[in-house]
C-alpha cells in the first residue's frame, strides 16, 4: 500500500473519530435545542412542499418578513465584529485583541453561513440562486446583486482567515503556512467587502421610498447601517465572549482569561465612540429631514424608544463602564445595544415598513420556530468546531516550533537583520 | 511584509474589486423612451363594464372574474397573482368613476433594476416582462415597485411572480393587448408612448373642461408606459400622487457608484495603514516571539 493511500485512510479515520460527540449528550442545551431543530426541519419540509404561504404569514403587501428582517439583516449586522476586530488587529496592529480574533472570525463565518444562508429558505425559487453567480444573468444594476456577491466572497475571505485553525486541527503543516500567509490579504479584502455589503443591506431599502415611515427612511440608510454594524458587531463580541468565557472556560488559558476583561473594556470604549457618531448622524438626518413633525404619534414614540432607550442609554452606559471599569455595566450596555439593533433592523424591514396598511404582518409561530432552529444549528456548529480546533485553546506546539525555525532560517538568510536585532 | 506579499495582496484585492466594480455602474437608460409602446387609459370614457378584466384573464389563462358581482364596487381591489387587471370604482366630486389598474410599465422600472437575475426585464418595445427561468423568487421587485404591482404565488412549491406583461406574446405576433382589443368603450388605446402623449394632449385641448390638465404617468417616477386621463384630480382615483418625477433606479445609483470607489481605494488604504502600523522593530520582535505562534499576525512567506 502506498503511503498516500495510507495517509488518506488515517485522515478518514481521524475525521470519523472527530465526528462523534465529545461531551455529555444530555446537557440542558441539547435537550432544548434538538427538539427545536427537529420541528424546524419538519416545518421546512412543509415549506418546500407547499410553498412559503404554508408556514409563513408573508403576503403580497409584506414580501419580506422575519426571515429576511431578523435572520439576514440583523444577523449580518451582528456578524460585523469580525471585520472590525480583524481591522484592529491586522491593519492597526493592536495585538491585545489577538486572543479573541479566532473566536470572532469563526462566529462571523458561521453567522454568514447560517443567517445569510437562511436566505435560501426564503427564496421562492432557490434552485435559481446560482443564476447571478455563474453569469448567465447578471443583474448588475441591482443592490441585491452586489450584496449576494459580497456575501459569497466574504464567506470565502472569512474561511481563509479561519483556515489556519483547520490546518492545525488536521496537522497539515505546509498548508497551514500557506494559508496563514494569506491572512492579511483576506482581511483587507474582507474589510472592503464588509463596508459595502453592511451598507448594501441598508441600500436594499432605498427604493422602498414612501413605504418606510419617514422617521426611518433616509437616503443615508446605507451609511447608518454601516456605522451601526460596527457597534452591533462589537456588542455581539462582548456578549458572545461573556458566554464563551464561562462555557469554554476549561479550554482558555489563564493568561487569555485574565486579559479578557481588559479587552472587553477597550471594546466598550470603541462602542461608545461609534454610537456617538451614529447618534450624531441620526440627529443630522432628523434635523435635515425636519422629522420632528412625525414625533407626536405612536410611531414617533416608538422611534424615540429605539433612539433614546436603545442607542443613547447604552452609549452612555458604555462610557460610564469604561470610566469605572465595570464589566457588568459593559455587558448590560452590550445587551441593550443588541436589542437596539434588532429594533432598528426590524423597524426598517417590518415594523415601519408599510406602517399605513390596515392589516399588518406579524410573523407566524412557525417563522419564529424556524429562526430559533437556525440559531441552534449555528451554536451546534460553533461548539463542534471549538471543541476540536484551536479556537480558544492554544495552537499546537509544532506551530510555534515551525515559526521559530522560520525565524532562524530568516536570520541565516539575512544576517544583517539578525545583527540589527 | 515583503514585496512579494505586497504584490500578492494587491493583486488579490484588485481581482476582487474588478467583478463587482464592473457590476456597479450599469443602469437602465431612458433614452429609448420614444420607442416604448404603452396604453393610454381615458377614464372619462370608461363605463366600468370590466370586459378588460375578462379579456385579461382569458389571455393569461387565469380564473375569469364574475362581472355580474356588484360587491366589487364597494371597496378598492388590488391586482393579485390570479388577476392582473382590476377595475375599481371611486366616488368623486363628479360622481362614480371607474379606473382600470394594472402594471404601469415604467420607463425605468424599479422592479427591473432591483432584479439581480434580470428575470424582470424592460423590453425595448416597452412591456416589463418576467422570465421564469431566471427568477430566484427573492421578491425584491415587490419591495421596490412604487405601485406594488408584482405578486408572488405564496402557495406554490414552484412559485412565480405574476403581473401584467402588456400581453407580450400577443405584441410579438403584431396584435394589441387583449384588454385594449376588447374594450367596448374605446377607453383604452395602444401605441408608442409619444403617440399616446400627443393623443392625450389633443383630447385635453379639445375638451378642456372635461379633463384635469394632467396626464398621470407622463412624469411620475420618470415616466410610465401606461398613461391616464381623468376628469377629477388623480388623488381622488386612488393614484399615488407623491411619487415624484425621479426614476426609482436613481435612488440607488449613488450607492452603486460608490462601490468601485470603495473596492479600489479601501484595499490600498488598508494596506498602507497596515504597513505604517508595523515598524521593522516590531516585526523582528514578533518573529522572535515564540509563545503565541498560532495567533501571530506577521505574514511570512
Amino acid at each position: 500500500m502506498s503511503s498516500a493511500t495510507r495517509e488518506t485512510k488515517s485522515l478518514w479515520r481521524f475525521l470519523l473519530q472527530e465526528l462523534k460527540p465529545k461531551g455529555k449528550l444530555l446537557t440542558p442545551f441539547n435537550v432544548i435545542s434538538v427538539p427545536i431543530m427537529a420541528v424546524a426541519a419538519w416545518l421546512l419540509v412543509i415549506r418546500f412542499t407547499y410553498g412559503l404561504g404554508a408556514i409563513t404569514n408573508l403576503n403580497q403587501e409584506y414580501p419580506w418578513g422575519l426571515w429576511i428582517g431578523f435572520d439576514v439583516i440583523t444577523g449580518v449586522a451582528f456578524a460585523g465584529g469580525a471585520y472590525v476586530l480583524t481591522f484592529m488587529v491586522y491593519v492597526l496592529g493592536q495585538h491585545k485583541y489577538e486572543p479573541i480574533v479566532r473566536a470572532t472570525v469563526l462566529n462571523g463565518l458561521l453567522a454568514y453561513v447560517f443567517y445569510a444562508g437562511a436566505l435560501l429558505l426564503d427564496l421562492g425559487r432557490p434552485w435559481n440562486v446560482i443564476n447571478p453567480v455563474i453569469g448567465n444573468s447578471f443583474g448588475v444594476s441591482s443592490v441585491l446583486f452586489l450584496v449576494a456577491w459580497h456575501f459569497l466572497l466574504y464567506m470565502i475571505a472569512e474561511f481563509i482567515e479561519f483556515s489556519p485553525a483547520v490546518a492545525e486541527w488536521l496537522v497539515w503543516k505546509r498548508a497551514r503556512r500557506v494559508l496563514h500567509s494569506l491572512t492579511l490579504g483576506a482581511v483587507i479584502i474582507g474589510i472592503s467587502l464588509s463596508t459595502l455589503h453592511q451598507s448594501g443591506l441598508g441600500a436594499l431599502y432605498l427604493m422602498a421610498k414612501g413605504k418606510i415611515h419617514p422617521l426611518w427612511y433616509s437616503e443615508f440608510i446605507p451609511i447608518l447601517f454601516f456605522v451601526s454594524s460596527i457597534f452591533a458587531g462589537l456588542s455581539m463580541v462582548i456578549f458572545e465572549g461573556t458566554i464563551s468565557q464561562r462555557v469554554f472556560r476549561h479550554q482558555i488559558s489563564e493568561e487569555h482569561h485574565a486579559s479578557h476583561d481588559e479587552i472587553v473594556l477597550s471594546l466598550a470604549k470603541i462602542c461608545s465612540g461609534t454610537m456617538f457618531v451614529y447618534l450624531f448622524l441620526k440627529m443630522l438626518v432628523f434635523l435635515h429631514g425636519q422629522q420632528w413633525t412625525h414625533l407626536s404619534d405612536p410611531m414617533g414614540y416608538w422611534y424615540l424608544v429605539e433612539i433614546l432607550g436603545f442607542v443613547l442609554i447604552p452609549c452612555l452606559l458604555f462610557l460610564q463602564a469604561t470610566r469605572s471599569g465595570s464589566l457588568t455595566l459593559t455587558r448590560t450596555a452590550a445587551a441593550l445595544t443588541l436589542v437596539g439593533i434588532i429594533l432598528n433592523r426590524l423597524n426598517i424591514s417590518v415594523i415601519a415598513f408599510k406602517w399605513y396598511e390596515p392589516v399588518r404582518y406579524v410573523p407566524s409561530w412557525m417563522e419564529v420556530e424556524v429562526t430559533l432552529g437556525v440559531i441552534c444549528a449555528e451554536i451546534w456548529a460553533f461548539r463542534w468546531i471549538v471543541n476540536r480546533m484551536p479556537v480558544f485553546t492554544e495552537s499546537p506546539r509544532w506551530v510555534h516550533e515551525s515559526v521559530e525555525e522560520e525565524a532562524k532560517a530568516r536570520s541565516a538568510d539575512y544576517p544583517e537583520l539578525a545583527q540589527e536585532a | 511584509m515583503n514585496r512579494r506579499g505586497f504584490l500578492k495582496t494587491l493583486s488579490a484585492a484588485g481581482m476582487c474589486a474588478l467583478a463587482p466594480a464592473a457590476a456597479g455602474a450599469g443602469e437602465p437608460s431612458g433614452e429609448a423612451e420614444k420607442e416604448f409602446h404603452g396604453v393610454l387609459i381615458d377614464t372619462t370614457r370608461c363605463i366600468g363594464c370590466r370586459t378588460c378584466e375578462v379579456a385579461c384573464a382569458e389571455a393569461n389563462d387565469l380564473p375569469v372574474p364574475d362581472v355580474s358581482d356588484e360587491s366589487v364596487r364597494d371597496y378598492e381591489r388590488k391586482t393579485s397573482d390570479t388577476q392582473f387587471a382590476v377595475v375599481n370604482f371611486y366616488d368623486t366630486e363628479k360622481g362614480e368613476i371607474s379606473v382600470k389598474k394594472q402594471c404601469m410599465h415604467c420607463n425605468q422600472p424599479a422592479c427591473a433594476s432591483a432584479c439581480l437575475t434580470k428575470a424582470m426585464l424592460k423590453t425595448p418595445e416597452g412591456p416589463v416582462i418576467w422570465r421564469e427561468d431566471k427568477c430566484m423568487g427573492c421578491r425584491f421587485c415587490m419591495i421596490s415597485c412604487p405601485f406594488d404591482v408584482p405578486k408572488f404565488e405564496y402557495n406554490s412549491a414552484i412559485p412565480r411572480i405574476r403581473k401584467c406583461n402588456m400581453c407580450w406574446a400577443r405584441l410579438q405576433e403584431g396584435e394589441k393587448p387583449a384588454c385594449v382589443e376588447q374594450c367596448p368603450g374605446d377607453a383604452l388605446m395602444f401605441g408608442t408612448r409619444s403617440e399616446l402623449l400627443e393623443e392625450a394632449r389633443s383630447r385635453i385641448y379639445a375638451a378642456p373642461d372635461e379633463y384635469v390638465h394632467e396626464i398621470y404617468g407622463e412624469h411620475e417616477v420618470g415616466g410610465t408606459g401606461v398613461l391616464y386621463l381623468a376628469a377629477v384630480p388623480f388623488s381622488q382615483l386612488g393614484f399615488k400622487t407623491q411619487l415624484g418625477t425621479e426614476a426609482y433606479p436613481a435612488l440607488t445609483t449613488g450607492f452603486l457608484y460608490s462601490v468601485p470607489i470603495v473596492l479600489t481605494l479601501w484595499p490600498a488604504l488598508l494596506l498602507g495603514l497596515s504597513n505604517a502600523s508595523k515598524s521593522r522593530d516590531e516585526e523582528e520582535h514578533e518573529a522572535k516571539k515564540s509563545d503565541r505562534g498560532g495567533t501571530s499576525y506577521v505574514i511570512r512567506d
